[in-house]
């Protein structure tokens, strides 16, 4: 069970999470969706300590932390039980696809050199990255670099994985590749947070769609009931405005 | 004028070849240390530890802010008058010590330059995955700023060989101070200082090819 209660983010004047609660069961799939500029990505920084939330205690598992006091430790060990996906991808640049998958196992996790790498090539089949392995990021199109992002992510086992906005940057040639591996993360039953705007995509792989605005959820709800059945006039104007 | 004495100067190459060792080895050394200290100096300024900063900041403005000579002698001749189990330090050992210092002021310059040039999505992406700040600095961070800091480091260690002949006022019989001592005796100043000079210049030209080699490879990561 992951839990997020009363959780505020400011930049400086501007409060850009105003008290976020919510509960996530295991293996749920939660996508996030709103207008630009409400706090969906911040919501989701803030979840790793990308961003430090002002106040919020966030729990995932046994960890339990609150941001006005949590330590250097806590963040880290907060940062271990997730794994982020990038907008822009982030690969490490100075790393092949493959180290990228490998270097959290190694230096993070402590495991083996041979374990890593056999967990990378497992990862890199899945991806449909196989024959990148030794390929940089520089060499990768943008559709391959995010498919390593992702690969990156679920190399860790994580708890919680955080999607910012995956294909954003994405040319639109590049956006299918990247939602099939996204369904095929999502049918493991992985629990996954996810901001996007692709609604197509939110209809068929969430178990619960949430509506952010103005730094809060408005609205939530099982995909069909918060598409075909908004409540909240902001909802509905958003749908709209997003058809 | 007269004509330069070739065999006098062909002569000369041998014996101040003998030097080159200790010339080149004076040079690594500074610039391996200076590497290391220049790197710590540089990720202080980057993550500013609390106390710390203003002393590094001290410590730079110092030794950017005054000639090499006047640290090396102040080094050697003055420090051991202070402070006495530096009164055993030989002339090498000073020499490396006010290089090492030297220099390390002026690279942790370039590497935290280097550094904060990182792109900020290598910094989140290293946080993401659990990194600790140190794991993330040294598998991320500098790795790639080595990449946009090298050609800079490289022209400081040239610097540096050519600095090393300073060692020669410390009475170090390196390179520059054979030329001194070989031309006292037998007065021909132009050719023993000419031979020097271009023996200088070819160790520079020769890093200079290496150079190329090691920024190929510091770029291989980035191509397309």
């Amino acid at each position: 069970m992951i839990g997020i209660q009363g959780l505020i983010k400011r930049f400086g004047d501007t409060t850009v999470l105003d008290g976020i609660d919510l509960e996530i069961a295991d293996g749920e799939r939660i996508v996030v969706i709103g207008p630009s500029g409400t706090g969906k990505s911040t919501l989701l920084r803030c979840l790793n300590f990308l961003d430090r939330p002002e106040a919020g205690r966030i729990r995932i598992g046994k960890l339990e932390l609150d941001a006005a006091t949590a330590s250097n430790a806590d963040i880290l060990a907060l940062r271990r039980r997730t794994a982020f996906v990038f907008q822009n991808y982030s690969l490490f640049a100075n790393r092949t696809a493959r180290q990228n998958i490998t270097e959290a196992l190694i230096v993070v996790q402590k495991r083996s050199r041979a374990d890593a790498l056999a967990r990378a090539e497992e990862i890199l089949r899945q991806t449909g990255l196989a024959d990148k392995a030794d390929a940089y990021p520089a060499a990768l199109s943008g559709g391959q670099q995010q498919r390593v992002g992702i690969g990156r992510a679920m190399a860790l086992e994580a708890e919680l994985m955080l999607f910012d906005e995956p294909t954003s940057a994405l040319d639109p040639e590049w956006v299918g590749e990247v939602l099939d591996l996204m369904r095929r993360v999502a049918e493991r039953r992985q629990t996954m947070l996810i901001v996007t705007h692709e609604m197509q995509f939110a209809r068929e792989i969430a178990d619960r769609v949430l509506f952010m605005d103005e730094g809060r959820i408005v609205e939530q709800g099982p995909p069909g009931q918060l598409f075909n059945d908004p409540q909240d006039p902001r909802t509905k104007a958003f749908l709209r405005r997003v058809g | 004028m007269q004509g330069l004495d070739l065999q006098y100067m062909l002569g000369l190459v041998p014996v101040l070849l003998g030097y080159v060792p200790l010339t080149l080895g004076m040079a690594t050394a500074g610039m391996v240390l200076a590497l290391i200290l220049g790197s710590l100096l540089a990720v202080e300024r980057v993550i500013r530890v609390p106390v710390l900063d203003p002393l590094v900041v001290l410590f730079i403005s110092f030794f950017r802010g005054t000639p090499l000579l006047v640290q090396l002698f102040l080094f050697y001749y003055g420090l051991p008058q202070v402070v006495s189990f530096l009164t055993q330090i030989n002339g090498v050992t000073a020499a490396i010590m006010g290089l090492t210092l030297h220099f390390s002021a002026y690279m942790a310059e370039s590497i935290r330059a280097a550094i904060v040039g990182v792109d900020r999505s290598q910094w989140e992406a290293a946080r993401s995955i659990g990194m600790t700040q140190a794991q993330m600095m040294r598998r991320i961070v500098l790795p790639q700023a080595a990449r946009v800091a090298a050609p800079t480091l490289v022209n400081y260690f040239i610097d540096m060989i050519k600095s090393t002949s300073l060692a020669f006022t410390l009475g170090v019989t390196e390179m520059m101070g054979a030329t001194q001592k070989e031309a006292a005796g037998s007065f021909l100043y132009f050719e023993a200082f000419l031979v020097v000079a271009v023996l200088y210049w070819i160790i520079v030209e020769a890093l200079s090819q290496v150079q190329k080699v090691l920024e190929k490879r510091l770029n291989r990561a980035f191509a397309r």
